[in-house]
């Protein structure tokens, strides 16, 4: 049956394919009391060697797809497959107590995953752990005849429908083969929506329902550039939307042209184009779309993507390659953001009621100060290598800048007492994301080298509405007078120091905001790196005094961001 | 019964890679084949086993082998943990 179903496009483009479900099935085990004890050992043989013959051939076409590194965690797997202390256990339970295979099963993994999350020493054997967890999973889902999703196996092109999709998740996604996402959660800031833009595949998140709507199998048609998923289209839908793909093709070989060619209004005023980043991997990414800086590298995937915390060398070997890949071009580093949603299993932070209003970013950096040493002088080490610049995330005053800052500035004294060199030239300024700052942005602007607005997280604080909470997303308004108003004292503020304001949240990239945002006098732009060209092009058209016209129209004259959105296309199609 | 000392010099002790690579040396043979620390003895062929004994390095440690390839066992693990430089 054909239907229909609208989401929040995430991600642009056009994709058809086969849909893949990457669900996971229910795995609950029940106990039974049998009578035939070699039948249910019988069983856990079979499915163990089922297991193994399944990891072995995800292990291979990881290695060719993946990596031969991160195929070895299958190998890894294999070897807890093979443990005959496991498989002895196991059938010992069966014997003596008389039960079915995978309530033994489940009994003995789940006293060896205690053991070693119960070891002291490191993150080492919580990661056994986490193996045996996985490998459980293969076992439990054969013995129990239920499906198990394997992404890594994926050998057709697909559409990835999920519930949502978890960094392990995409990086065990075949990337070849996965020509878009649709996902029930999620914005447009959720990791799924930030993955696929990297990928420059389309997505769309927030569907709701899209798991139960559709079937594995289902051929889809993926709008990301209205949020549109057509379920077994009609040959009608099929043609209209090959066309839509043409032409979407057509307009993004338009916007590859401006590669090389720099950002500037219709009347020649230069803004700069920049990137958000998370990992050195995305700096080719940076440079395909011809970004002309990083202006913002978030730091915290060194912490998540690691078992314990990343030591100083790691860090500035990240850091020093990312500012030589950009050269002369400058890199805003973000010292970490953790906290909050964000969790680091080897260190422990309270569980709050309110994480985004909790302890997180800044706040843990100056609280527990021998992580943020550690990080700064991993940056100080680096900054020789390019133009580094440090932002402090979630200030809410000017001694939380102060303490950072003198932290920073003890670091420098010391590096330089051991011989190392560290640049002279780095700026340090903070994000703007939290609404006090924003209020005594003139202030700050005396002290700070630069700001940074970062729109998500100063939207949701100024609205007093959680972005991840479906039920008031409506709130979710960055066009909205009240929040225009604060991007423009924050811009103002920089200026009359002497000082440059940028953005780095998604309206940086917006194509409703950048005309706004070129009005207000914004002198960075910082976004996914696939938004870059086509907000150049868009660039192109505007002209700086009929945009400071429409900013100042937009801020005395509307009420709601319906007004100030209208106002806008008034403007942008005049011209 | 083949019996030998050694002393862990590996700086990870027998945890991850030298684990990994006892556990796979081990399983080709036939004999029953344990290791053992500070009282306490596992099977060298279970890596779950070998890890939770939680051997650092400085440990001083047994292996042991019994069965019909015993002799070669011993000889195959030694050549294992000398090449590897986990032990002496």
């Amino acid at each position: 049956m054909t239907s229909q179903v609208t989401g929040i496009a995430a991600s642009d483009g056009i994709a058809q394919a086969k849909a893949y479900l990457l669900i996971e099935p229910d795995l609950t085990v029940e106990k039974t009391q049998i009578t035939d004890t070699d039948n249910e050992k019988a069983r856990l043989t079979k499915a163990i060697d089922e297991s193994k013959q399944q990891l072995s051939k995800i292990r291979d076409i990881a290695a060719e797809s993946l990596g031969e590194e991160e195929a070895q965690v299958f190998d890894a797997h294999a070897m807890v497959l093979s443990d005959p202390d496991l498989i002895d256990q196991t059938h010992a339970v069966v014997d003596n107590e008389q039960v079915n295979a995978e309530f033994a099963f489940k009994q003995v993994t789940d006293t060896f995953i205690a053991m070693f999350e119960g070891m002291e020493d490191n993150a080492y054997m919580q990661e056994r752990a986490a193996d045996i967890r996985d490998v459980r999973k293969r076992v439990l889902a054969l013995l129990l005849d239920v499906t198990l999703p394997s992404p890594a196996t994926i050998e057709e092109e697909v559409i990835i429908i999920a519930e949502d999709l978890t960094p392990s998740d995409t990086a065990q996604l075949n990337k070849k083969y996965v020509k878009a996402f649709v996902t029930n959660i999620g914005g447009r800031t959720s990791h799924s929506a930030i993955m696929a833009r990297s990928l420059e595949i389309p997505a769309i998140v927030g569907t709701k329902n899209i798991t139960e709507l559709v079937s594995a199998g289902d051929e889809l048609i993926v709008d990301g550039i209205e949020g549109d998923v057509f379920i077994n289209p009609t040959d009608e839908t099929v043609a209209a939307y090959d066309k839509k793909a043409k032409d979407f093709a057509q307009l993004k070989a338009e916007w590859d042209r401006l590669k090389d060619e720099p950002s500037v209004t219709r009347d020649g005023k230069h803004v700069e184009l920049a990137a958000n980043i998370g990992t050195p991997k995305d700096l080719e990414g940076v440079n395909n779309n011809g970004g002309e800086a990083i202006g913002l590298y978030r730091t915290e995937f060194l912490y998540m993507d690691s078992s314990e915390l990343p030591s100083e060398d790691d860090q500035y070997e990240a850091y020093k390659q990312v500012l030589e890949g950009m050269g002369d071009r400058p890199v805003v580093v973000r010292t970490m953001d953790i906290g909050g949603d964000k969790e680091l299993p080897y260190l422990e932070l309270p569980k709050e009621m309110n994480p985004f209003l909790g302890y997180r970013a800044i706040r843990v950096s100056l609280d527990q100060d021998g992580i943020f040493r550690t990080q700064l002088r991993a940056l100080l080490r680096a900054s020789v290598h390019g133009t580094l610049r440090i932002m402090f995330p979630m200030i809410a005053t000017l001694p939380e800048f102060r303490d950072a800052k003198a932290i920073l500035e003890e670091e420098k004294a010391k590096l330089i007492e051991e011989g190392i060199a560290v640049s002279e030239q780095i700026e340090v300024g903070i994000m703007i994301e939290i609404p006090a700052a924003a209020v005594l942005a003139d202030q700050f602007a005396k002290e700070v080298d630069f700001f940074s607005i970062g729109t998500n997280d100063l939207i949701q604080y100024t609205m007093a509405a959680d972005r991840m909470n479906e039920q008031v997303s409506y709130l979710y308004q960055p066009y909205n007078p009240s929040i225009l108003r604060l991007i423009q004292g924050v811009i103002d503020a920089a200026h009359k120091e002497g000082k440059w304001a940028g953005m780095c949240g998604e309206m940086a990239g917006d194509q409703i905001a950048v005309p706004l945002l070129v009005g207000l006098g914004l002198d960075e732009f910082s976004m996914s790196a696939t938004s870059i060209l086509k907000t150049r092009s868009l660039l192109k058209t505007l002209d700086t005094n009929k945009m400071k016209e429409l900013a100042s129209k937009a801020l005395t004259e509307c009420t709601t961001s319906e007004e100030v959105v209208a106002l806008v296309n008034q403007y942008v199609d005049s011209q | 019964m083949e019996k030998r000392d050694y002393h862990v010099t590996a700086e990870t002790g027998i945890h991850a890679r030298p684990a990994t690579l006892l556990v796979q040396a081990a399983s080709k043979y036939n004999s029953d084949i344990t290791l053992e620390y500070k009282g306490k003895s596992v099977n060298l062929k279970s890596i779950m086993g070998v890890m939770s004994l939680g051997v650092g390095k400085g440990a001083d440690v047994t292996i042991s082998a019994e069965g019909a390839d015993e002799k070669e066992a011993i000889e195959g693990i030694d050549q294992t943990i000398k090449n590897e430089g986990m032990a002496e």
